[in-house]
């Protein structure tokens, strides 16, 4: 700091340094936005009259959740929700259990480079493709029903929950895992000890969340026809039942949110 | 009893930690190893455990060569030299109780540590241990739950647990308070005069080490700059280790000493 003299300093402004310092790249990669916004905007076509249309068929939807029929339709709507908990379920355990290890092999700093390259592939291929995609695909060699949702959920869970553990694993403290390295703990061992609970609470956590998108996903991949609850609500769309629909949708809610109050005091306790 | 040969460890960057670094310590010595940060300190102790895998140069304890060891001999030889760390490096959410049997990771299959079943050798003499660093009660505390000097004594627990021929001590007494940090240097110095110990302690406070240890190692930039007994330390010898400065305050004198002595057993 001595090749600016003091002097020259005192009295003058300070002014936080520019993001990025040429004054013409600068205002080009800012009006460049700006127009790229409004051409965008402006070439949406919308189909005004459909609109005033749709909207009352809109609204008799939102006014179906003043009134939903829980009952009509009830037996569906239970085996839908019994399903749907079904594939949630096994979907989370199959799926936790097959990302443990691979997550293990995903995390650089435990794994060798090919272990490494092939569990990250892994997770590479099941974070690309989107569920609803898997799920077209499985409802296609597996026919309609909850199996293909089943396997849809728990590929997506590796992808997810290998990833997240992995980077958990990645950033853990190092000195604790040395230590138990330095005691002369064979490889397992070292995992349960110095690496395990480390990660521990992160792992149940992210297991709970991930039970609750599961749960989500269920209802949707119902719609291509992975089995679930997805399929009663889908049903019911298709008959203009909204008022079936909405206290399906009601349902799904309220799950989510008791579900997503559980992992908050399960993840509370496992700190 | 441990000798160190031509010792070399080149990082990948290209950084040269340790060069042909030669050391005898013989059985029973307590050695502390001064020198500036970066001065290759850690890299030295963890090269002997080959947490650190040296770049060249050997490594022999009691005649086995450890550089030499595949991996299974190398986790045999790892039982017999106990560490203890910098920031004590328990593992927090693990009971002080399993952080000292883990100590015993090296004599114990995998599923009797996996369940916690420790033969009953092993529990008794993790109790003994806990009494002999005073922390019986806390047997059943969660690591992250105790303070720095009480983690640092299971540190010690755990290290001795593995009933090592030698310490390897990195910076124990890194981020205790000054009496705190006499106390863990007494008790590991204690501990490896019950048990005929050799240590190599790494360590900043040059005055602390003085007054614990009988040998003092200093290394600058990789190589060995002083060896010699503690009354040696003088302030030519700590500027050639670390650089100018004045160091009349650093370097005790024998009637200091013997006060500060005095003043840690009163308390």
């Amino acid at each position: 700091m001595t090749a600016v003299a003091l002097d020259d300093r005192i009295g003058k402004a300070w002014k936080k340094p520019p993001l990025i310092a040429n004054p013409a790249l600068r205002w080009t990669l800012f009006i460049g936005a700006l127009a790229y916004v409004v051409l965008a905007v402006a070439s949406i076509d919308v189909n005004w009259s459909r609109v005033a249309e749709g909207l009352s068929r809109g609204w008799a939807f939102v006014t179906a959740f003043f009134t939903p029929d829980f009952v009509s339709r009830g037996g569906d709507i239970w085996a839908g929700i019994l399903e749907s908990v079904i594939i949630t379920i096994t979907s989370t355990v199959v799926g936790i259990g097959l990302s443990v290890p691979i997550g293990l092999g995903a995390a650089r700093n435990i794994a060798p480079l090919p272990v490494y390259l092939v569990c990250r592939a892994i997770v590479s291929l099941s974070r690309a493709l989107n569920e609803i995609i898997v799920a077209i695909l499985l409802v296609a060699i597996f026919g309609f029903g909850p199996l293909a949702g089943f396997l849809t959920l728990s590929f997506a869970t590796i992808g997810f929950m290998s990833k997240l553990l992995a980077e958990d694993i990645e950033e853990m403290s190092k000195a604790q895992a040395e230590a138990i390295r330095a005691t002369g703990s064979s490889w397992l061992q070292w995992i349960n000890y110095g690496v395990q609970p480390q990660v521990m609470p992160r792992l149940i956590g992210l297991s709970m969340y991930r039970l609750d998108i599961n749960f989500r996903e269920s209802a949707v991949l119902g719609l291509v026809g992975a089995g679930g609850i997805g399929a009663t609500l889908n049903t019911a769309f298709d008959r203009y039942e909204y008022d079936t629909a909405a206290a399906i949708l009601l349902i799904i809610i309220v799950t989510v949110m008791a579900l997503e109050y559980l992992s908050g005091i399960i993840r509370a306790k496992v700190q | 009893m441990l000798e160190l040969k031509k010792l070399t460890k080149t990082y990948r960057t290209g950084d040269k930690a340790l060069q042909d670094v030669t050391l005898t310590i013989p059985k029973g010595q307590v050695m502390a190893l001064i020198g500036p940060s970066g001065a290759g300190k850690s890299t030295l102790i963890r090269c002997i455990n080959r947490l650190v895998e040296p770049t060249s140069g050997s490594v022999i304890l009691d005649g086995t060569d450890i550089t030499a060891l595949g991996t299974g001999g190398l986790r045999k030889m790892r039982r017999q030299m106990g560490m203890i760390f910098q920031e004590y490096a328990l593992v927090e959410r693990l009971t002080v109780m399993e952080n000292v049997l883990s100590g015993r990771l090296g004599y114990v299959g995998f599923w009797r540590s996996f369940l916690r079943k420790y033969p009953q050798s092993d529990v008794d003499e993790a109790f003994r241990l806990l009494d002999r660093v005073g922390l019986m009660a806390m047997a059943d505390k969660r690591a992250d739950e105790l303070s720095g000097g009480q983690r640092q004594r299971v540190g010690i627990a755990r290290a001795l647990i593995q009933n090592p021929r030698l310490l390897l001590v990195d910076e124990p007494t890194a981020s205790l308070d000054p009496k705190t940090s006499r106390q863990i240097m007494r008790l590991i110095c204690e501990l490896c005069a019950e048990r005929d110990l050799a240590a190599v302690i790494n360590i900043h406070d040059v005055a602390l080490a003085q007054m614990f240890v009988e040998r003092i190692v200093g290394l600058k930039a990789g190589e060995l700059a002083f060896d010699g007994k503690p009354t040696e330390m003088s302030e030519e010898v700590l500027t050639s280790i670390y650089g100018e400065e004045d160091w009349q305050a650093t370097i005790r004198n024998v009637d200091d000493e013997e006060d500060a002595e005095a003043d840690v057993a009163a308390s």
